[in-house]
């Protein structure tokens, strides 16, 4: 279980979190929308301790992550798994390598272990025979799914999306969005998307949390978060500008 | 003008403070052996290797050059046969380490800044960080570990080619006798000279890793991050190196008086 209450967060003079408060109880699979630049990734960021609250608290499976340096952070972070928007694989190695790295890195699996999660993880992601290739052979969503890949091969509890679908042409997304329901059923994994692709929203999530003026302004279950008349919710989800807003 | 200074020596030791954080977290990482051999070798091969061409150029034509101003000096008071004795001292306590030094910082310092700068733009940081592994054991610790072997290696190549350039030009190009001056360079160029270059560079090899890896880990977002990161990082390892050298000096030939 995932919990933030009352988290706060500054970059210099500019607020971006202002009081955040959201539970994600296990299992769950959550989704955090909210407009560009409103936090969404820097509140993701702050599940897993990549960033660090300026007040508030973090808590996972109840125990305070909130304050812990970056070692005491290690067995926390062993519980999750996290997909980079711009999937974040680490360019000089090949494919296979990147998803074996959280293996090698635990130094408890012999060679033979690591080669058989990591055609399993890639066969999961639909990626099979490409552990040769390099990052930059792949396409988007391959390295999409290459990053996913190395969050799963470790098998962790927690399953962190940051914007999985942006920058992908509509039938990859619909691709993506059916891996995440795959891995989440498969492995029964507790899951958080942020997006502001509605149509995923809609797809992945049974929680839908909305992130506006820097607070969760709005949740609910899917059907009924997308059925709200509140005028912000609306506005959103429909994706209407202000006449003022308009720049041509 | 105040607010200037204020924010400027701010800035610097907020900078000089998150160094000294990470040499210690690079220290504790070292003393619990969580450097990879992989990453080491590989880094000593780019470090050491890589640097080959730059150390025999910067060693070699120092070494020449050095020979020809100080026997046109010497000439004059006919000390011709002493001139490979000041290159010798030279090259081993001064010029080899903080030439090398300077030469390495250029190639490696800006090529560390760089590669780390761009994991950094790219997430590739933040993965490390989630994937369990502390970017100062993966990135620091090898660079820095694989720099101060390599730097003092480098620098007996650089000082063993400057006094060999040296004593090619004294003999084959201003012939002067060939016996006297390696004489009066073996006399006069001491084990502590040599002793203390290695210190020095040893000491240089950690700063050119220390503030490459630094300036990559905290390069601001997007291309100009990486460049002005690329660009501090040869910058401020150059200055360090200059400064220190002074400071070393000092206390080593005091810590050399000491001893003997």
């Amino acid at each position: 279980m995932i919990e933030v209450r009352q988290l706060k967060k500054s970059f210099g003079s500019q607020l971006i979190l202002d009081g955040v408060d959201l539970k994600i109880d296990s299992g769950q699979s959550a989704v955090i929308i909210g407009r560009s630049g409103g936090g969404k990734s820097v509140l993701l960021k702050h599940l897993i301790g990549l960033l660090q609250a300026d007040a508030g608290e973090v808590l996972v499976d109840d125990e305070n992550i909130t304050w812990m340096n970056e070692r005491q952070l290690f067995h926390v972070r062993e519980k999750f798994g996290m997909v980079f928007q711009g999937a974040a694989l680490f360019d000089s190695m090949t494919v296979a390598e990147n998803v074996a790295f959280p293996l090698v890195r635990k130094k408890k699996y012999t060679a033979a272990e690591i080669e058989k999660r990591v055609v399993a993880a890639l066969e999961m992601v639909d990626l099979p025979g490409t552990q040769k290739k390099k990052p930059a052979e792949l396409s988007g969503g391959m390295r999409k799914r290459v990053g996913l890949a190395r969050a799963i091969v470790y098998e962790p509890q927690i399953l962190l999306y940051d914007e999985p679908t942006t920058g992908l042409d509509p039938i990859v997304s619909d691709s993506i969005d059916k891996l995440i329901i795959r891995v989440r059923d498969q492995l029964k994994v507790t899951s958080v998307v942020v997006t502001h692709d509605m149509r995923s929203a809609r797809r992945v999530g049974n929680q839908v949390f909305m992130l506006h003026e820097k607070k969760i302004y709005a949740s609910g279950p899917p059907e009924e978060f997308f059925a709200s008349a509140d005028p912000i919710v609306r506005q959103f989800v429909d994706g209407v500008a202000d006449a003022k807003e308009i720049i041509f | 003008m105040n607010f200037l200074a204020r924010t400027w020596v701010g800035e610097w030791l907020t900078g000089l403070g998150r160094i000294a954080v990470m040499s210690r977290d690079a220290v504790m990482s070292l003393l619990t052996f969580k450097v990879t051999w992989k990453d080491l070798l590989y880094q000593i091969y780019f470090i050491g290797i890589k640097s080959q061409s730059v150390v025999l150029v910067t060693g070699g034509f120092t070494g020449m050059v050095l020979t020809a101003q100080t026997y046109f000096q010497f000439h004059k008071v006919k000390m011709d046969t002493a001139t490979l004795a000041v290159v010798g001292v030279s090259m081993c306590s001064e010029l080899g380490p903080v030439l090398t030094a300077l030469m390495v910082s250029g190639r490696v310092g800006a090529a560390i800044a760089a590669e780390i700068g761009t994991m950094r733009v790219t997430e590739q940081i933040d993965a490390l960080r989630t994937l369990a592994t502390h970017p100062v054991d993966y990135l620091v610790v090898p660079r820095l570990l694989a720099s101060q072997i390599a730097l003092p290696l480098l620098t007996i190549e650089s000082i063993v080619l400057g006094i060999g350039s040296g004593y090619l030009v004294g003999v084959h190009l201003l012939g002067i006798d060939p016996t006297y001056l390696w004489f009066n360079m073996l006399k006069y160029t001491g084990n502590l000279d040599l002793e203390i270059g290695l210190v020095k560079s040893f000491v240089y090899g950690g700063i050119i890793a220390l503030v490459g890896c630094y300036k990559g880990m905290t390069c601001g977002m997007g291309a100009e991050g990486v460049g002005r990161a690329t660009t501090e990082a040869v910058v401020y390892s150059s200055i360090a190196i200059l400064i220190s050298n002074f400071f070393l000096t000092l206390v080593l030939q005091r810590i050399a008086q000491m001893l003997l």
